[in-house]
């Protein structure tokens, strides 16, 4: 196993999900576009004015929405990045790619150069609409850069968890009902749509232990306040995101390894 | 030290999921440039062999060379010399036929020229060439076997295992996978493939092992199979009430030359035989001069069908619903 072997099989898994993408253009339409309308946009407008600007401690509820929707996104993609492995494990494409002399890992680290560069893509896209809607990012392009590599870790863990889950479940339906029991709550139970301080007592604990929240607490500030602000909860996100990739990864290395052998 | 014309060699391999034994002391060898077929119900266990074999399941016991490699310490060796068709039509729907190719080429680390150089002559071979640039899900069953087939094939390998080549597949499709076969066979390629059909393997396969309930139960090609079960088969029934005469016709037709075998059933007689054609006519001038009166003489060739019941106890498509194979 050579460093070139191990390029080219990467690349090549890669290319393959490209293909895959460039193929199914109503879906990547819908994968962009989904976040922004459905929530940046939708969502945002409905509360503009609804939402009470002193407990949001923001500008208006859009620039407080958008940081929730970036990491929403992050969240959406990443627990969805194992889908496609889950289909490839049914029909046998797995089995068939298994057979070959590659290193295991290139099927892992191709779907996660996928799902990164996708996810990256729609953190520019949804910090560009939300732009045209008057958020102005308080601390420019060097936050840009920040928040997309907390959108990064965050989805190291969040992608962990979708492939060990579809490595795990003996059905597909199995794998969608429990990515859906757990992404709702995932947003519901976090700072994404309302800040901790809105919400009641049994609620802000368990947003406190949902890594989420810890997430969106640094990306806020770096939209809406400033790198004063930030820093402090960035550090704090880079801690928790250590942890969280740490115990996701090595969940994630098991449940391939009982499933690849 | 092995012997060379050997491509393959199990000994004693075993596969246990958890409570469930999926194979169990299986030993068998293939030889260089052989068809090999591992026949049996669904369940029986041919697939987990197969996978042991391609290096995609670890075995629970036992050890499996192929080209002299382990699958287990050596797996990366024995995936780089051979070829892999698997059971269910593993296409992406979403990529073309060449794509499938030029996606395979990269994960043997094929350079590109060799990867295309592969695929136009692959192309050429199954009949590929006008649709190559189609997506797959506009292809038929026929098709996406073809384009498996073809992706089995890319590494050039000398050993290519096909999982249940023609499951589901139209009559004219099958037969054009079996001229692929025999096609691949005379160049030289050890084919091993397992297959719930008995006519497929008795048509394509130069040997075969039976498997059912997770063990082997017979070997041999499927002449030896059938000629073991005692061959050519007359079955003389007498008339109802001069049965007394049996014991005299019995002696008499064991004296014939082409007669290796005689025995007594109810109301008549089991002569294995060596060749009907001569012994018919010598049995039925026996029975007049003995002054049998025959009801009725029957020719039974054996079939592969005969051969499994005799081994497994139980037709082919009744198979043994208690034994599971891996989901």
């Amino acid at each position: 196993m050579t460093f070139q072997h191990y390029r080219q099989e990467v690349l090549a898994l890669t290319m393959r999900w490209v293909r895959r993408l460039s193929r199914e253009k109503f879906s990547m339409l819908f994968t962009l576009v989904q976040p922004m309308l459905f929530w940046l946009i939708f969502f945002g407008s409905l509360f503009q004015h609804a939402a009470n600007i002193q407990v949001l401690q923001a500008p208006n509820y859009m620039s407080f929405l958008a940081g929730g929707v970036v990491v929403m996104t992050v969240l959406n993609n990443g627990l969805a990045g194992g889908v496609d492995l889950l289909f490839d494990k049914e029909n046998g494409f797995l089995e068939r790619m298994m057979s070959t002399p590659i290193h295991r890992s290139s099927v892992i680290l191709s779907r996660y150069l996928f799902v990164m560069a996708i996810t990256g893509m729609q953190i520019l896209v949804i910090l560009s609409i939300a732009f045209i809607f008057g958020v102005r990012l308080e601390t420019g392009l060097p936050g840009i850069a920040v928040i997309l590599v907390i959108g990064m870790l965050f989805g190291v863990g969040l992608t962990a968890i979708s492939m060990a889950l579809a490595f795990s479940v003996k059905s597909h339906g199995d794998f969608f009902s429990m990515l859906g029991f757990l992404s709702l709550p995932m947003i519901f139970l976090s700072s994404a749509l309302v800040p901790l301080s809105a919400m009641p007592g049994w609620m802000q604990v368990v947003a406190l232990v949902n890594p989420m929240t810890w997430v969106i607490d640094a990306v806020r500030p770096l939209i809406i306040t400033g790198w004063d602000a930030a820093i402090p909860r960035v550090g704090m996100a880079f801690v928790i995101l250590a942890i969280f990739d740490a115990v996701c990864l090595y969940g994630g290395a098991k449940a391939f390894r009982r499933a690849i052998g | 030290m092995m012997d060379p014309a050997v491509v393959i060699n199990v000994a004693r391999l075993g596969k246990t999921f958890g409570p469930v034994t999926a194979v169990e002391d299986l030993s068998f060898t293939v030889r260089a440039g052989e068809i090999f077929g591992l026949l049996g119900p669904n369940g029986a266990g041919k697939s987990t062999t197969l996978r042991m074999l391609i290096t995609v399941l670890p075995p629970s016991a036992g050890t499996a060379t192929v080209l002299g490699h382990d699958v287990v310490r050596e797996a990366d060796t024995v995936r780089s010399l051979i070829g892999y068709v698997p059971q269910e039509r593993a296409v992406d729907r979403f990529l073309t036929g060449r794509e499938h190719l030029e996606l395979l080429g990269g994960l043997y680390h094929l350079s590109r020229t060799e990867t295309n150089a592969r695929i136009d002559e692959l192309l050429k071979l199954v009949n590929l060439e006008e649709h190559a640039d189609r997506v797959a899900k506009t292809y038929s069953g026929g098709m996406k076997r073809k384009l498996d087939i073809a992706c089995g094939l890319l590494p050039n390998p000398r050993i290519v295992f096909l999982d249940e080549p023609t499951l589901g597949l139209d009559v004219q499709s099958r037969l054009k996978i079996w001229d692929y076969i025999r096609q691949l066979r005379e160049n030289g390629i050890t084919i091993v493939m397992t297959t719930n059909y008995l006519e497929e393997a008795d048509q394509l396969c130069d040997r075969l092992a039976i498997i059912d309930g997770g063990t082997i139960r017979v070997i041999g090609s499927p002449l030896e199979l059938k000629t073991g079960l005692g061959g050519d088969r007359l079955s003389v029934t007498i008339k109802e009430h001069e049965t007394d005469t049996l014991p005299r016709l019995r002696e008499g037709v064991m004296a014939l030359p082409l007669v290796r075998d005689v025995r007594l059933k109810s109301g008549g007689l089991d002569i294995l035989v060596e060749s009907p054609e001569k012994s018919l006519p010598a049995v039925i001038e026996v029975a007049q001069r003995l002054d049998c009166s025959l009801d009725g003489i029957e020719y039974h060739r054996p079939r592969l069908d005969d051969v499994f019941v005799a081994h497994t106890g139980h037709g082919l498509r009744g198979g043994t619903p208690d034994t599971t194979e891996e989901e």
